[in-house]
């Protein structure tokens, strides 16, 4: 597990500074700050002034020296907007995203189930060419458009939920309802996917063999093998939505971090920005890491077999080893099959 | 040998014995071209305490035969018709309910290839007790005590930890122990073993046939056994189903139909077993192979790899009838088979009746 997360940390540390040194480069060609803070008639000491303050008057190499140095003492700049501890700023927006996210995610993921499962039961059929039709239009409609017509629809004529906004219950269906669209009809179709190949596997039979009703075959035999294409993509899809659903925070005023991105972005506020990024792409690199251990926790033939561990264990216990690693499963089946033979008949 | 079988009340109990008995089982596939018949009027009977082989060559509708009667077709397949009764059971006219609760628990199958048969993602544990948690309604704790029993009834060292593991970490020998034991979990009265040591190597293959035929006495199952392997049937079958392009073409005692065939067919399979045969000596075989399934001839299904063909064989099928004790053939002039030349010499045989 150690070397595991080592070997992870390492590989995602480049990554991270190519996308930092690209953030902060890029935020910088937006134009200079000192036209959007200062006054319009201010004069060129004044701007001069305010540019030595922010650390702008430098040139841009040793500009990114102070920042990666600022970064190893924790230190992410502040907020040219509010004077604000940029981190602390990132880190107050985060969990209005990261909620939204789950929210989505989880209502997305547990239709799509259902969805995909009954489709998978009857390939071909009319539920499965229903479930087509609906998991690709809900995965193909641009989510702007979809948030706009439902702010017209439920806020403005039906009055139901508010245009904007967190307070209560249902100022989150209109978020929640655009954001759920995508993740819901990309799923579907992946489980369906994975549903009718499972479902056409030998192991199928056996277990209906053993007489398991049609809700144990289809939920747990087949959907345990089909949920691990169904991680992947789940798991990509909610790095978008933790990336901040740029569009929809911005729409719905959800003061999340994508919001917080574009108005950092607006403001030319680079050390909030750059915290912004820096701040989704640790939670990424966290998000994968989970995904990888639900990968192994559902499939244990990726998982560096604990069950071996355990056996060379026990052997140890019992008395000398048997000479035969039984780290991989491999080496486990060919130790096994030399104990069959040897025990003969 | 078999003198007994002729009394009429010998006779009567035989066919009590009989725990499952298939009448004029039909089986259709449907394809894009249309609807082929694979298994066509197959009847027999499988005793309590006895093995019954299906022999036949890949593709003649064992395996199909196997499947329907366990319930377990292939959405494209369906049972066109006839009967397969399990202790009196109509299997067929059964709901969904009823048929479960007899799978596992009336009939276990084993089925061929013991890797893709387990679930890569449960435990054996887990899938060995299912039956338990299923048809008993056992707790996960005593599932898991009977799956170690299980374990070591069929002979998997250390069961006590390897009940934790996944299929993946077993020998193909051991992973065809487990799914055995899978299929005996709740003594069935019936079980179907569909080529169950093909995939292994030939040391195993004895081991698990030896565990098979062990079971089968402790429990008084009957055994229907799909193979190919001539060998395997002589050495663990009672009676014997020789199947040809989906139809039955010969049944009767092993004893019986191996050493007198009243078939062209079974003959020709026997006389292709290489015996006394020497370095560059060619093999026999029959000439020829199976016909399409969707192209089957009218008449009978052999006629095009006889060498006793005649025009009454293209024009008509010949019927299942009694060739001897407890033996039949489905071959018009099965009683000039036993005549028949070797096949290596017999291109010429077309004139022989």
């Amino acid at each position: 597990m150690l070397t595991y997360l080592r070997k992870r940390i390492i590989a995602s540390a480049l990554p991270l500074v190519v996308v930092i040194i690209g953030v902060f480069a890029l935020a910088r060609m937006t134009g200079n700050p000192a036209a959007l803070y200062l006054p319009l008639n201010a004069t060129d000491t004044m701007r001069e002034e305010f540019a030595a303050r922010n650390g702008l008057d430098q040139p841009i190499l040793v500009q990114m020296a102070q920042y990666f140095g600022g970064i190893f003492r924790l230190d992410f700049g502040t907020s040219m907007r509010t004077g604000e501890d940029a981190a602390t700023m990132a880190l107050r927006a985060f969990p209005a995203t990261l909620q939204l996210a789950a929210t989505t995610m989880i209502i997305a993921i547990l239709l799509a189930v259902v969805v995909g499962s009954v489709a998978a039961m009857k390939p071909n059929g009319i539920w499965d060419r229903c479930s087509s039709f609906i998991s690709m239009t809900a995965a193909s409609i641009p989510d702007f458009w979809l948030a706009i017509v439902g702010i017209w629809v439920f806020a403005i004529t039906l009055g139901w939920v508010p245009t904007s906004g967190v307070v209560g219950a249902a100022a989150w269906f209109l978020p929640v309802a655009t954001l759920v669209m995508r993740p819901f009809g990309t799923l579907v179709q992946v489980i369906r996917g994975a549903m009718v190949s499972a479902l056409s596997e030998p192991y199928i039979k056996l277990a209906r063999s053993k007489g398991a009703t049609e809700y144990r075959v289809i939920g747990q035999h087949a959907l345990r093998n089909a949920a691990a294409p169904g991680l992947t993509v789940a798991g990509d899809l909610t790095v978008g939505l933790v990336n901040g659903a740029v569009v929809v925070e911005t729409i719905f005023g959800w003061p999340g971090i994508g919001k917080l991105m574009i108005d950092s972005i607006m403001q030319r506020d680079f050390a909030v920005l750059q915290a912004c990024v820096l701040l989704t792409a640790v939670a990424i690199f966290i998000l994968n890491i989970l995904i990888d251990l639900g990968y192994a926790l559902l499939d244990p033939r990726v998982r560096p077999s604990a069950g071996a561990r355990k056996r060379r264990k026990a052997r140890a216990a019992q008395g000398p080893t048997q000479g035969s690693d039984p780290r991989t499963p491999q080496l486990v089946g060919a130790s096994m099959a030399t104990t069959e033979s040897i025990r003969g008949n | 040998m078999m003198t007994e079988m002729l009394d009429p009340v010998a006779k009567e109990q035989a066919m009590d014995e009989a725990v499952l008995q298939v009448q004029g089982l039909d089986v259709d596939i449907r394809t894009p071209k249309g609807t082929v018949r694979v298994v066509s009027s197959v009847g027999f009977s499988a005793r309590r305490g006895k093995t019954l082989a299906l022999l036949g060559e890949s593709g003649c509708g064992k395996s199909m035969t196997a499947k329907a009667i366990a319930g377990l077709l292939d959405p494209v397949a369906s049972v066109a018709g006839g009967k397969a009764y399990l202790d009196a059971q109509d299997l067929f006219s059964m709901n969904g309910k009823r048929r479960r609760a007899v799978a596992g628990e009336g009939l276990g199958i084993v089925f061929q290839d013991a890797l893709a048969a387990l679930n890569p993602v449960y435990t054996i544990g887990t899938q060995l007790g299912e039956a338990f948690r299923i048809h008993r309604g056992a707790s996960r704790k005593q599932a898991k005590a009977e799956a170690i029993e299980l374990m070591r009834r069929v002979g998997i060292p250390e069961p006590e930890t390897r009940v934790n593991s996944y299929p993946h970490q077993f020998s193909g020998g051991m992973r065809q122990r487990i799914l055995i034991a899978m299929a005996v979990a709740l003594s069935p009265k019936l079980l179907i073993a569909d080529e169950p040591t093909t995939a292994l190597d030939v040391t195993v293959q004895a081991q698990i046939m030896q565990l098979l035929r062990k079971l089968r006495s402790e429990e008084q199952m009957a055994v229907v056994l799909i193979t190919h392997d001539l060998a395997v049937v002589a050495e663990e079958a009672d009676d014997v189903c020789v199947m040809y392009a989906g139809n039955v073409v010969e049944q009767g005692s092993v004893q019986r139909v191996f050493a007198q065939p009243t078939h062209p067919y079974t003959k020709g399979l026997l006389s292709s077993v290489p015996t006394d045969a020497h370095r560059g000596q060619g093999l026999t075989s029959i000439p020829g192979s199976p016909p399409e399934l969707s192209k089957i001839p009218a008449g009978c299904v052999y006629q095009d790899r006889c060498p006793l063909a005649a025009a009454i064989c293209r024009e008509q099928r010949p019927e299942l009838h009694e060739t001897g004790p407890g033996q039949r053939s489905a071959c018009h002039f099965s009683q000039q088979v036993a005549e028949m030349k070797p096949i290596d010499d017999s291109a010429t045989g077309e004139d022989a009746h």
